[in-house]
């Protein structure tokens, strides 16, 4: 899902940065200092996660789990995400330098739309509720993020539309995969801390209220 | 220290003794900084002659920084690994003049050319990233981006990962091996799928309360907010020759770009 350096064309580039820098800087503005801690070691966890392969037919893929980093973070995944992807590009070579930008609203972007759609059904009293809606947000998150991808490709240049559906369509069982595990990942949140997924949240209203 | 990032870092920069590369002789803003140019530079250049000189550079740094040469490859060929129907559709995609046919599909050569230069240009970024900036500690680079102007807040949020990062990978081997020894074998079914989900879910318990013990110490040790960050970056000639060395290269590569 990873972009690389020279395949977007220039505005796509820079439109990219653009909104990934307005998007982490909306979420640094969240973070106050009682959330820095939760929020880096989320931003770890997010991390280790997207190193977890899962079996898909004979072979296998990585998780990516931002859905979930959207419900739990909310704005504060764009920061936490861009952390992650900028230590993949430096220490493991995934991704590129230019295309940052464009590979943090790919990825956040979704996380965040997730967090507004999706947030209060996972924060039901019904924990069935809860699951489906957080298998939405985590089915969800991979298609805007695939389809985000698409987009960047396809305004990059016509050449690239038919490498754009195909990046699309080759990520639905992903998509699926993403949603069984956000939804039995919220399910198990739920049952062993039910204010998890307030928690992080709901300090910030609780600050601006005092 | 990582052991996730610094496993990768150590595999990627040990050499079994004390480093004393040239790369490393320069400050890490540098080094930052001219990733980033070569990085732009290489994105505006078309010309495929020019764009494999810059691939040439990237490799030459790569072994100034003693990187390995074959694990550093191999972490290419994985990124390469991600792209490689977009480069194999390019020639397909792209209309001009026929090279061969596949099935009824012309492949053309300007396509091929297209997806040549993707394929240098991202190579060669990447690996000179690698060799500028994925060769110091993790550390490090969160004081030398601070010292850059990034905001503080994100600087902070970079030192908690790259801290945590080991000791959660750690929680996940532990959590891995406890539903290993139940006899969990992945495969493709739900049951896989859920129990990956429970996994999942568990860890983000344990971040969040282990978040709040964090916090705990931290606010019994004063925390306010802010943490000092010390640093014993310094700007010297060896930066300015650096500096002024590549900038003459980035130069000659974009007038030859120009020329041809």
């Amino acid at each position: 899902m990873h972009i690389v350096d020279g395949a977007l064309a220039n505005d796509v580039v820079i439109g990219g940065t653009v909104l990934a820098v307005g998007g982490i800087a909306l979420g640094l503005k969240s973070l106050t200092a009682e959330k820095m801690p939760a929020a880096g070691v989320l931003s770890a966890t997010f991390f280790v996660a997207s190193l977890i392969h899962v079996p898909i037919g004979p072979s296998s893929v990585h998780l990516i789990m931002n859905g979930l980093a959207g419900l739990v973070l909310g704005w504060a995944a764009f920061p936490a995400l861009f952390v992650g992807l900028l230590l993949q590009a430096v220490f493991f070579g995934f991704g590129g330098l230019t295309v940052l930008g464009v590979n943090t609203l790919n990825i956040a972007l979704p996380a965040v739309i997730v967090y507004y759609l999706c947030r209060r059904g996972v924060a039901s009293n019904s924990l069935t509720t809860a699951a489906i809606s957080g298998a939405i947000g985590g089915g969800l998150a991979i298609a805007l993020t695939t389809a985000f991808v698409a987009i960047a490709l396809a305004l990059s240049g016509d050449e690239f539309i038919p490498a754009a559906k195909l990046v699309f369509f080759a990520h639905i069982p992903i998509m699926i995969i993403e949603a069984l595990v956000t939804g039995a990942a919220v399910v198990l949140a739920r049952r062993v801390k039910p204010e998890l997924f307030a928690t992080f949240n709901r300090s910030t209203t609780e600050e601006v209220a005092l | 220290m990582s052991h996730v990032l610094s496993a990768g870092r150590r595999a990627l920069t040990d050499t079994g003794e004390a480093r004393g590369t040239l790369i490393d002789g320069i400050d890490v803003r540098t080094r930052i900084v001219v990733a980033v140019a070569f990085a732009i530079v290489m994105v505006s250049l078309q010309d495929l002659a020019v764009l494999t000189t810059g691939l040439l550079a990237a490799f030459f740094l790569m072994l100034s920084a003693r990187l390995p040469v074959a694990r550093t490859l191999k972490r290419m060929a994985m990124m390469d690994s991600f792209i490689i129907f977009l480069i194999a559709m390019l020639p397909f995609t792209v209309p001009g003049d026929a090279m061969f046919t596949v099935f009824g599909f012309p492949a053309s050569w300007q396509g091929l050319r297209q997806a040549a230069e993707i394929a240098l240009t991202a190579n060669a970024v990447i690996l000179a990233l690698m060799a500028l900036v994925g060769s110091t500690e993790p550390v490090t680079l969160g004081h030398a981006l601070r010292r850059l102007m990034v905001p503080e807040k994100l600087i902070y949020l970079l030192m908690f990962t790259v801290r945590y990062v080991d000791v959660l990978q750690q929680e996940y081997q532990r959590l891995r091996m406890a539903m290993k020894a139940r006899g969990f074998r992945p495969s493709n079914n739900r049951h896989t799928y859920r129990s990956v989900g429970y996994l999942v879910g568990m860890m983000l318990v344990r971040a969040i309360e282990r978040s709040e013990r964090i916090l705990g110490a931290m606010k019994c040790r004063g925390f306010t907010g802010r943490m000092p960050l010390f640093d014993t970056l310094a700007f010297t000639y060896r930066d300015a020759v650096f500096a002024t060395g590549v900038t003459v290269f980035l130069a000659c590569l974009i007038g030859a770009q120009a020329i041809r």
